[in-house]
């Protein structure tokens, strides 16, 4: 027994092929069953594609001058899956007595149905319609549309009419159709509202490089290089400010590392003390040599600590470093310098009886210090002083340089994100404000 | 103990076989003469002829088999509806697990879908609007479209046998979950569908419909 109800139906024919009712020249319906409208490649008139009859809609009189840069009929591959370009639309907004106009293409799998390709200016965007709604956020100064945890910021809300259009649509198009269109954008991502009648579609847009287009779509059509910045083109920048911001933390977090690393690691040890007395005149015998004393570990810096009784009196010490064994010397200097005194704004003090003379990186070994100090007021007696070498003293001042420099660059990397940001919202509704550039990570996903 | 339901018969008017699928159907359309038999105990009982309606180019057919949450179901039956912007098809499905389950497919968008006893109030068709929301089983939905369709035609195994109705209203809610549902206006009271929008490769489809060249 044969089961007459489980019989397959036969293989669907690629294509319809029926003729044009207004100029008789051959129409072949690829979304047979889901077209609503075919627009006649000859003639251009608009026809019911649900009608056997293809009931004309819209009579066009001229020939057909619109060419799609991807001609109806290309099959692609996109996601592993094939399509084929079977409508093509042009619509057209007025913005500033302007037209701006943008080619749409429907791209039909017969088990996977519809999406849509936008090209304006060499920019393309892969288009899905949406069947869940984004909540749509119209408070604050610009509105918001949020969709799977997503903020969209509104770029643009326009009047869009069809201008031109070629083969099959799976709606109800005419030439002359306006629809009211709501664009928020997260680049490389747009969100579209679509209303018509009070019926709002919603469409999901993913910006797609030339080149990718191209590949997909094969073919020998030349891609013309995107002009200008489009609205949900992704910064191209954003990486590179990823990268340095990347880079810069990390290097910050380096820094705080070791200088920490470095005060929880330096003994800050005192290696030697002692306390002298230098009579103002005895220039030339009051040189003298400290005791031998030693340096152990890794090359730290030393610190040479001076506190007097410095009284309206100055001191100069010319201090030299010896190594003991090889004779490297290493020469420094300090001035101290303590005045005080009382005028008509009152009392007064000018410098400090204390000083502190830094060499860095000196390594293990004993060393001994030369001491020469010189000048003096000569109304003074003399200063009385100790000298107290420290060895492995933390440093802060190669943190705040190495501040600066991890930061200038920083700063200039981020520039042309900034940049490209002040282009994008240039096109929108809000280009004449200031203070639009987006600040965001957004699409920030390296 | 009741007979195990026979599974297949023959075509009171053309005599050719018919095979059921799903042993409860109680309603199908020879897929050879197109007579719409009802099946009253053991016997068919011949209500009607049929007009072989349009393609509408899905590629579900009955006997299509598929997959959704985790469970399979066969698809044998269907019901074709027209509107101002074209047609579409309601699959009717059994799901393994003994259930129903109905497999829209307007415009090759995929809707899994099952009848569901409302937790809130219907809207009604002449003061629902677009963007009105509803509430059922703690979900939200919101108006999206409201739908005048012309009734078809059928095609296999239903679960009812009346098909008296020419012109029906669908009022369709979608929400930001991917969720959907549908209010079926053909009969009073009005019967409440709630399901999901599925991606054509999430049902894991066999025994498609083939498209020459694709």
């Amino acid at each position: 027994m044969t089961s007459v109800s489980l019989d397959a139906a036969p293989p669907r024919p690629r294509a319809a092929s029926l003729s044009c009712p207004s100029c008789g020249a051959g129409i072949a319906l690829h979304a047979q069953g889901w077209a609503v409208s075919v627009v006649c490649e000859s003639c251009g008139s608009v026809l019911d594609a649900t009608d056997s009859m293809l009931r004309i809609l819209q009579r066009h009189e001229e020939a057909v001058s619109v060419r799609p840069r991807l001609p109806l009929g290309t099959r692609g591959t996109w996601k592993g899956i094939s399509w084929e370009l079977i409508g093509f639309q042009v619509v057209t907004i007025t913005v500033d007595g302007t037209d701006y106009s943008w080619s749409e293409y429907v791209a039909f799998n017969p088990y996977h149905g519809f999406w849509y390709l936008s090209e304006y200016q060499g920019h393309w965007t892969v288009i899905e319609k949406l069947r869940r709604r984004p909540r749509e956020e119209f408070g604050g100064n610009r509105p918001t549309a949020t969709l799977d945890g997503r903020e969209y910021k509104h770029f643009q809300t326009s009047l869009a009419r069809t201008t031109a259009a070629l083969g099959e649509f799976p709606w109800q198009l005419q030439v002359g159709d306006t629809v009211a269109a709501r664009d928020y954008v997260a680049p490389p991502f747009i969100l579209s509202a679509e209303s018509t009648d009070g019926e709002t579609t919603w469409s999901l847009g993913t910006y797609t490089p030339p080149e990718v287009i191209a590949k997909a779509f094969g073919g020998t059509t030349p891609m013309i290089t995107p002009i200008g910045v489009f609205a949900n083109q992704p910064n191209p920048h954003v990486h590179t400010a990823g990268r340095v911001l990347r880079t810069l933390g990390l290097l910050l977090a380096l820094m705080v590392a070791m200088l920490v690393g470095n005060v929880m690691m330096s003994r800050g040890e005192t290696v030697f003390t002692n306390r002298y007395a230098f009579a103002h005149g005895t220039e030339d015998s009051a040189a003298f040599v400290t005791p031998v004393f030693a340096l152990t570990g890794r090359p730290t810096s030393v610190v040479v600590e001076i506190d007097s009784d410095a009284d309206n009196d100055w001191v100069y010490f010319d201090f030299t470093l010896i190594n003991e064994t090889t004779g490297i010397a290493t020469e420094f200097s300090k001035q101290i310098e303590y005045y005080y005194g009382r005028d008509s704004d009152g009392s007064w003090t000018e410098g400090s009886r204390t000083g502190r003379v830094r060499v860095s990186s000196i390594p293990a070994g004993r060393y001994f210090l030369r001491v020469a100090p010189v000048g003096g007021e000569t109304s003074r007696g003399g200063v009385n002083y100790s000298l107290r070498v420290r060895r492995d003293v933390p440093s802060y001042l190669f943190y705040g340089l190495a501040l600066v420099v991890l930061l200038l660059p920083a700063l200039l990397a981020l520039l042309p994100k900034a940049a490209f940001e002040q282009r994008r919202w240039a096109e929108s509704d809000y280009g004449s404000e200031t203070g639009t550039v987006s600040s965001g990570d957004e699409g920030d996903d390296e | 103990m009741t007979a195990p339901a026979p599974r297949t018969t023959s075509c009171p008017n053309c005599g050719a076989s018919i095979r059921f699928l799903w042993a409860q159907a109680v309603q199908t359309t020879c897929a050879y003469c197109r007579a719409v038999l009802v099946r009253n105990d053991l016997d068919l009982a011949l209500v009607g002829k049929q007009a072989i309606f349009p393609e509408t180019g899905s590629p579900i057919q009955i006997g299509t088999e598929g997959r959704w949450n985790g469970t399979r179901f066969t698809v044998v039956g269907r019901l074709a509806y027209g509107w101002e912007r074209g047609r579409w098809n309601e699959w009717y499905c059994r799901l393994i697990s003994g259930e129903s389950a109905w497999l829209s497919d307007a415009q090759l968008e995929y809707a899994m879908s099952v009848e569901t006893a409302p937790s809130g109030p219907l809207p009604t068709p002449f003061s629902v609007t677009v963007g009105d929301s509803y509430v059922w089983n703690d979900h939200a939905y919101d108006v999206s479209t409201v739908t005048r369709a012309q009734y078809l035609g059928t095609e296999g195994e239903l679960p009812f046998t009346s098909f008296t109705r020419d012109e029906c209203v669908f009022v369709d809610l979608q929400n930001d979950a991917g969720q959907m549902a549908t209010v079926d206006f053909s009969d009073a009271p009005a019967t409440l569908y709630l399901g999901e929008y599925c991606d054509f490769a999430a049902l894991e489809f066999t025994g498609l419909r083939e498209f020459e060249g694709w």
